[in-house]
């Protein structure tokens, strides 16, 4: 594969890899903290994207509409918290399951009600050119603007759990949540909030990437498992250990994509060759988890103590 | 008298055929075969997940290869039923007996998660095999024709693919009334409470987990064998997480560890799609309700609506599955 399609293989890569991050931090909180399986959490990314597409298109202003998108999600993940989900924190994982999957329908059914089965969203006009990033090398503008998006929300949230109060709180509630609450911490008040972050952090992830996929009902579904994996491989409850998983899943599934199918050209026919490339690469994802959850059953940054 | 209203109930399912073709309602034929088909997946869904307390979500990936391995055969020319019957378990056997041996090392969350990931996987490889119809699926011309000496059951006919497919789920469903109660059945559901103390007891507790796995997907791939003959297509779709998604939902809507439990699941999750389907495109909308109703309100599930206390195996031990680190 030459050198410059593999620097922008590898920035496509991460910059996947940061949006699955934005996901998944939401999604391992709720789970490490809460110990709660949240199988709507996909559903959120797909209602943010629903909301960014709509107020684009009403306000004809992509950062406006991208704004709207995500406060109203974070209103919309805080009264879902409040209303159903905390109801669930103290069933089992089996009663989790079915409220969320039930939530799933809902949801999709509901946004088909609301907004049809998919709403058109580009890239701002501006971005749609390229940008040349080294001799040679064109890469688009709008994707690099994910990138820093990603990036900076990553430093955000790092410095949101390391320096800041509330980060504090989270971190004790992730360590031990029976200790944390005798220490006086108001968990279900602080979860409220954090669930808020989470959707709202997966309605960035929907507006960003919906330009480059597509807004769709179901969209939720199948990234909602490679978040799962993500945050199994980073390790449940552990922010760092998201943002560390998200980008090699990030790097492994979009390298793997390009780059096995390069290889499987050199011995099999072609059109076989790119079946094959994207198909053993998402295989690749879950058979790097397995690998990760035996030598480190606790994923690579466990976050208990 | 229990009896006799067993036997009324068994004669009028399997008469069901003639009883619609009767009152011109042949159309619904079609969704009692499927009801079967979803049955007896549910059914072997609730002996991992229910009996023995491993929450499987890659389910979907042995009624999956069941369906593939019927439908490859048929696509190679092969109709002889016996024949797709012994690739199914081959199959599917070998797929529970390798997933479960490496599944079955984590507990809790990461047995979640690994099953998981190992039906993705199947999934993506069915997206893949491009000989075979690739991510459009895979039409299956044919049928398993299975011959009983100058009998020959085509299950092209609705109405075979209906009567054999309700002796499986009969069988199925007798065989987990007596598994219950007998020497296997009590010592997994001494593992699913406390797999310590059965260890401690003397149980090789991993041996009988990994049986009881590879049983439950023996019973899935005949499901999905039985579910291609009757839809005429298998594909990736067939194989998909929110597919094993839905089998656990009837599999907990009906009653966990009850043996009418995926029977009443899948009876009530189809008919109300039916039901619903028939009155609004938003059919997913309003099932979403009522399966949130049945979380919040009837926390033992359908079956345990009707159920007399303690005539039930109890709610799974999940939590005692955990790892001690992970409890509160």
């Amino acid at each position: 594969m030459p050198s410059l399609l593999v620097v922008e293989q590898a920035l496509n890569g991460l910059q996947f890899g940061l949006m699955l991050f934005l996901l998944a931090a939401g999604l391992t909180l709720v789970f490490g903290v809460m110990d709660m399986i949240n199988l709507a959490h996909g559903s959120l990314y797909m209602v943010g994207a629903f909301l960014a597409a709509w107020l684009v298109g009403l306000t004809g202003s992509f950062t406006l509409g991208v704004v709207g998108a995500v406060a109203l999600t974070f209103a919309f993940g805080m009264a879902l918290e409040a209303g159903l989900l905390r109801t669930l924190y103290a069933r089992d994982h089996l009663s989790q399951v079915l409220a969320t999957f039930a939530l799933i329908l809902i949801l999709n059914d509901g946004t088909r009600m609301v907004f049809g089965n998919d709403l058109p969203l580009s890239a701002p006009a501006a971005l749609a050119g390229p940008v040349e990033l080294l001799p040679g090398l064109q890469y688009p503008a709008y994707r690099l603007l994910i990138l820093g998006v990603g990036l900076a929300l990553a430093v955000l949230l790092w410095l949101l759990v390391q320096k800041t109060r509330l980060g504090a709180l989270v971190r004790a509630g992730a360590s031990n949540r029976t200790m944390a609450t005798a220490m006086g911490v108001d968990i279900p008040r602080l979860f409220t909030l954090v669930f808020g972050i989470g959707a709202a952090l997966c309605a960035v992830a929907g507006a960003f990437l919906g330009p480059l996929l597509a807004v769709q009902v179901g969209m939720g579904e199948n990234i909602l498992i490679l978040a799962f994996v993500v945050i199994v491989i980073g390790g449940i409850g552990s922010i760092r250990g998201a943002l560390v998983g998200a980008i090699l899943v990030g790097c492994i599934d979009t390298l793997g994509r390009t780059g096995l199918q390069h290889m499987f050209r050199a011995f099999l026919p072609p059109q076989w060759a790119s079946a094959a490339g994207p198909a053993v690469a998402s295989i690749a994802v879950y058979v790097f988890m397995a690998v990760v959850l035996a030598f480190r059953p606790q994923g690579l940054f466990p976050a208990r103590g | 008298m229990r009896g006799a209203a067993a036997l009324a109930a068994a004669g009028l399912a399997a008469a069901l055929p003639w009883l619609l073709a009767a009152l011109g309602l042949d159309f619904y034929l079609s969704l009692a075969n499927r009801i079967l088909v979803a049955a007896i997946a549910a059914t072997s869904l609730n002996l991992v997940l229910g009996y023995g307390g491993l929450v499987s979500l890659g389910h979907a990936a042995f009624v999956g290869l069941g369906g593939y391995a019927t439908g490859i055969l048929v696509s190679e020319g092969v109709t002889n039923g016996w024949l797709h019957l012994a690739a199914t378990l081959a199959v599917a056997g070998l797929a529970a007996l390798v997933i479960g041996a490496i599944s079955l090392r984590t507990r809790g969350v990461y047995f979640i998660m690994i099953t998981l990931a190992f039906a993705q996987m199947l999934f993506y490889l069915a997206n893949s095999i491009k000989g075979y119809g690739g991510d459009e699926g895979l039409i299956i011309r044919a049928r398993s024709v299975f011959a009983l000496g100058a009998l020959a059951l085509d299950l092209k006919n609705p109405t075979v693919c209906y009567e054999v497919a309700l002796a499986v789920l009969a069988v199925t469903l007798y065989a987990l009334a007596r598994f219950v109660p007998s020497r296997f059945g009590r010592a997994v559901l001494a593992i699913r409470d406390d797999d310590l103390r059965a260890e401690a007891l003397g149980f090789p507790t991993y041996r009988l987990k990994l049986v009881l796995f590879v049983v439950a997907g023996l019973l899935a791939g005949i499901a999905g064998a039985l579910g291609a003959n009757q839809q005429g297509y298998v594909g990736p779709n067939t194989l998909h997480w929110t597919q094993s998604g839905t089998f656990m939902v009837m599999v907990i809507l009906g009653g966990v560890a009850t043996v009418w439990g995926g029977v009443a699941g899948a009876v009530v999750l189809l008919l109300l799609q039916e039901v619903l389907g028939a009155w609004t495109e938003y059919w997913a909308f309003w099932t979403g309700w009522v399966l949130l109703a049945v979380v919040l309100f009837a926390r033992r599930g359908l079956v345990g609506l009707f159920e007399r206390r303690g005539r039930v195996a109890g709610p799974p031990a999940v939590d005692a599955a955990r790892p001690a680190e992970q409890a509160p």
